[in-house]
């Protein structure tokens, strides 16, 4: 037992020095020694988790990295815990964390002491949408007629979680349109566009990819996209309409746009080499076929930004944000 | 008096229905903060802890009257031999949750197998240190490197490189 | 019988070396993941997703489904041996099976907690393959007013047989739904009861509180008696497996219930664990010993697994035909639908026939493999009740503590777990009932959240409860579990009419 004891140690010990030994041999690069930990700050099965297990399956199928790639969710207080644990982990060049608009109304909306100042960022990876949906056996065919029978009654509008970017969009449309708007919060988006196909709720703002079977099937209905220009995708997803039909929100006559950021942050304080490396290992997801399917699928905004520009887009937003929350009397 | 032999039923239900009261209050006292009427629109945030908050209250005020009442004759709660017994468990188990941050879990496990085994069943310290590396070793295999979960870890594990 | 054929061409898939195999390796690993407290179906498919990007998707997703199958088995085993909840959904299971364990018929539980498990998933699988469609249907009719009357039917059917005194029956349950309440409130995004620490944001997992309430609390009772286990002296072979099995078909009423009370609530969507509780209770009511129940009855057993297993089977079928999963696990499964280029939802059935029904075709042969493999193991399991004390209870403290670790990655549930533990035991000896606490624990913040959308929608008007023949049924019946125990007391009144004695909560 002892023996055994002893020459599984000095294994072990190998192991290490072995382990200790590769950055220095390979001096021109960095390269994670350890596992990766990926942190996603919100629930399994949502937008912001697949998307970072996408990623991870993306990383060791195309084996981009050799340490493995570990996704840890912290969901808690709309995110806050996983941010917090970023925070605390200044310096530590195995964690990532992929953010949502949770980045900024959760520290606004809760109170809890962070901001995206407290991480590196590294790159924006996308952009996703948002679509106002409707039950297609609703009467309302444009996102006007629907404005109109929203000032008529009290119409519900259905999202994921409560003073986040749902939310945000349902205010911003009421306050540009006068608008009745009743928001009702869900758990998570795949709820919300099922609750809209049973027609509990009148309308919903969904992420493209969370109703497009829906959409598909005949059961929803997009009015129009709270973006600047139209969506890109020009396949027919229904017999008649691709995803380049939808109007802006703009062209319906109503000034909301609104997209959210889908972006990987390490933690503060990590070195210059360090984040080279992670913004080489997400240039090379982005060039996966599986991501473009991705991509494609959920009809992603698929601007992408690093360094500086993202910097400058980071803190636009976050001002951004702050606006929007105090407009809409969302700050704690 | 046989008050020496162990811990009374009394002083325990009293001190639980007083716990009790007391995480009620709480409950009460933070509602009223966050607003505990019915808006416009069905009940707000706090209405609910409000409620139930003062439902514990109640029921622990009338726990704690049956208890007072009863107090002269309950029983034992637990004997002093029977303490003994479950601190050995406990104390040992505390340690092992109150190192796991500094030591990691899998050293803090190693220890808390190789003393249970060597101070609850009376196997030699050689046995119960072998098993409790063993045991360490298999949790590590199969969290961290099969199911890729990363589990805390100290210095010993950051040294080799994990 | 277009179906039928795909069905067979599912099954000739499903039944190739490659996947037989790969049906097996998901098996052994999901009661690995199941056995593991905190390492729940969930957690488990979502590590080992990656893993299954480079098989085809029809291999992938057998694996997966064999996992999920291996992870609901899985859960019941520490239950009955440990009083230790490795799945939310086999909470119930402790309240018979761990008696029975106790009283050294742990392998006869294993085998009715095996046998009935299939059975309830058979029988959601048979539904799935037959009438899909109109069932997805009726998923859709379930708003928030629905969810709540289905939730509050499974406090009707549980409240009212808790055995311990009213009044502390009472402060279990609301410590229940106050500690359910810490952390974020989900329809304001107020944090409550956090008092300014970070810690609590996340609120109080039902897992932890479990895991230390059962299993932790019971170490330390059992302890007092001396350094061991109950029940270790069982005696244990195969044919155990086969007694079981013949004293089973007496209890087909009960299982069709539970079988049925699952599938509903599976594809509702409430889940597998309000599934278990309600058959639970429902078994307990209709039963004429239901005053022994909670002693070691076998339909304590068969009752909470077989509605746990058909919950958790029917719950794929919304996430199939709707996209919207009905469990948490299902909702890891659905990232690996898309993940494989498939898009779940209403068109899942018509442009991807041959996955679905080799899917479909997996789910028999897996559930089959399934309980091959638990069965033969029973033994083996029950056996684990004869480590010595001093080495068996390090480990499982040891395994709680990684439990309660992986649930939401948190040093400081361990702790949390820790305290649960010596207040489980302190309730416990001062004869306060665990069951509403947990209960309430897991059921209500959903509860709650669903009254309160229910009123959004409604603009405040409670009416909405009874605002369609669907709603109102769930109610009424929900009060009428609710008044049973005064209904059957009032009876008792009335002279000449002999009726059961039911003591009142």
């Amino acid at each position: 037992m002892t023996l055994m004891g002893c020459s599984r140690r000095s294994l072990l010990i190998g192991a290490g020095a072995a382990v200790l030994a590769t950055p220095a041999l390979a001096q021109r690069a960095w390269e994670p020694t350890r596992p990766v930990q990926f942190i996603v700050p919100a629930g399994t099965g949502g937008g912001a988790d697949q998307m970072a297990r996408v990623i991870q399956g993306i990383v060791s199928k195309h084996k981009l990295m050799r340490q493995p790639m570990v996704v840890v969710n912290k969901a808690g207080g709309a995110g806050a815990e996983g941010f917090l644990e970023a925070k605390g982990a200044r310096g530590n060049p195995h964690m990532i964390v992929i953010t949502l608009s949770n980045l900024f109304t959760t520290p606004l909306a809760t109170g809890v002491p962070f901001s995206w100042g407290d991480l590196t960022p590294v790159a924006m990876l996308a952009l996703d949408e948002f679509v106002l949906w409707v039950n297609a056996e609703s009467p309302w065919k444009t996102a006007q007629e629907f404005i109109a029978a929203a000032k008529q009654e009290r119409l519900k509008l259905g999202g994921t979680g409560s003073k986040q970017e749902d939310q945000i969009i349902g205010v911003a449309m009421a306050k540009a349109t006068g608008a009745n708007l009743t928001y009702v919060p869900f758990r998570g988006g795949g709820e919300v566009a099922v609750q809209l196909v049973g027609r509990h709720i009148d309308a919903s703002v969904n992420n493209p990819i969370e109703a497009v079977t829906h959409w598909r099937s005949g059961a929803l209905r997009p009015l129009c996209v709270f973006d600047g220009q139209r969506l890109a995708g020009t396949e027919k997803i229904t017999e008649t309409a691709s995803w380049s039909d939808i109007p802006t929100a703009k062209e319906s006559g109503m000034d909301v746009e609104y997209l959210m950021l889908r972006g990987i942050f390490m933690p503060a304080g990590v070195q210059p080499a360090q984040l080279a490396f992670y913004e080489d290992l997400l240039g090379k997801v982005r060039e996966t076929q599986e991501w473009r399917e991705l991509m494609q699928q959920g009809a992603f905004n698929t601007t992408s930004l690093t360094g500086e520009a993202f910097r400058a887009w980071l803190t636009r937003e976050e001002a951004r944000h702050r606006g929007l929350m105090q407009e809409a009397g969302f700050v704690a | 008096m046989s008050m020496e032999r162990g811990l009374r039923t009394g002083a325990v239900e009293i001190g639980t229905s007083l716990a009790f009261a007391l995480a009620g209050a709480a409950a009460i006292w933070d509602s009223r903060r966050i607003g505990a009427g019915w808006g416009a629109e069905g009940p707000q945030s706090g209405t609910f802890p409000f409620w139930i908050g003062l439902f514990l209250v109640a029921a622990s005020i009338g726990t704690l009257v049956q208890a007072v009442r009863a107090r002269e004759e309950s029983g034992l709660f637990v004997t002093w031999d029977q303490l003994r017994l479950v601190a050995s468990v406990l104390v040992p188990t505390t340690i092992f949750v109150a190192a796991i941050p500094i030591t990691g879990i899998y050293l803090a496990s190693a220890a808390l197998v190789a003393w249970f085994m060597h101070r609850l069943g009376g196997f030699g310290w050689g046995r119960s240190v072998a098993a409790g590396l063993a045991t360490a070793l298999v949790t590590f295999l199969v969290f961290e490197i099969w199911f890729l979960v990363a589990l805390p870890k100290g210095p010993i594990e950051t040294a080799l490189g994990y | 019988m277009e179906e039928f054929g795909l069905l067979m061409q599912g099954f000739a898939v499903a039944l190739e070396p490659q996947n037989m195999l790969l049906m097996l390796v998901g098996v052994v690993l999901g009661v690995l993941i199941g056995v593991l407290p905190g390492l729940g179906g969930a957690n488990g498919i979502a590590i080992l997703l990656p893993l299954t990007f480079a098989m085809p998707p029809v291999s992938a997703i057998i694996m997966l489904s064999c996992i999920y199958w291996g992870a609901l088995f899985g859960g019941a085993i520490t239950s009955i041996l440990f009083n230790i909840p490795g799945e939310p959904w086999s909470v119930a299971t402790t309240f018979d099976g761990y008696p029975m364990a106790q009283q050294g018929k742990a392998a006869e539980a294993l085998t009715a907690a095996f046998t009935s498990s299939f059975v309830g998933a058979f029988v959601a699988i048979v539904m799935i393959t037959f009438i899909a469609p109109v069932i997805a249907g009726f998923a859709l009719r379930f708003g928030p007013p629905e969810f709540f009357a289905v939730m509050f039917l499974s406090f009707a059917s549980f409240v009212g047989m808790s055995k311990g005194p009213a009044l502390k029956t009472v402060c279990a349950m609301m410590l229940g739904f106050l500690l359910a309440a810490v952390g974020m409130d989900t329809v304001t995004g107020q944090l409550r009861m956090t008092f300014g620490s970070t810690e609590m944001i996340r609120g109080f997992d039902f897992l932890v509180a479990v895991i230390g309430l059962f299993g932790i609390s019971e170490i330390l009772c059992s302890i007092e008696d001396g350094l061991r286990f109950k029940g270790q002296r069982a005696k244990i072979d195969l044919k155990v497996v086969l007694r079981v099995w013949a004293s089973l078909p007496r209890h087909w009423l009960l299982a069709m219930r539970s079988a049925l009370i699952g599938c509903w609530m599976g594809i509702t969507p409430a889940g597998a664990t309000p599934a278990s509780f309600m058959s639970y209770g429902v078994a307990r009511r209709m039963s004429k010993n239901g005053a022994s129940f909670g002693k070691g009855r076998i339909e304590g057993v068969i009752a909470p697994e077989t509605a746990a297993h058909a919950a958790g089977t029917s719950a794929l079928l919304p996430m199939l035909t709707l996209g919207v999963p009905g469990s948490p696990t299902a909702a890891v499964l659905l990232g690996g639908l898309i993940m494989w280029g498939l898009q779940p939802g209403p068109m899942l059935f018509t442009e991807q026939k041959d996955f679905v029904w080799g899917l479909i075709a997996s789910m028999y042969l897996g559930n089959i493999a399934g309980l091959l493999v638990v069965l033969v193991a029973v033994p083996w399991f029950a056996a684990i009740l004869r480590v010595p004390f001093s080495i068996i209870a390090a480990i499982i403290l040891v395994v709680c503590a990684i439990g309660a670790f992986t649930v939401s990655n948190a040093e400081f549930d361990i702790t949390l777990m820790l305290i649960f533990g010596v207040i489980g035991y302190v309730l416990k000896k001062l004869d306060y009932p665990l069951a509403p606490l947990v209960l309430a624990l897991v059921l209500g913040d959903r509860t709650e959240e669903a009254f309160r959308q229910s009123l959004l929608i409604s603009e405040g008007s409670l009416g909405v409860f009874f605002s369609n023949w669907l709603v109102s049924t769930i109610m009424a019946a929900g009060f009428a579990l609710l008044l049973w125990p005064l209904i059957s007391w009032l009876r008792g009144l009335l002279p000449g009419l002999p009726a059961r004695r039911v003591r009142p909560a």
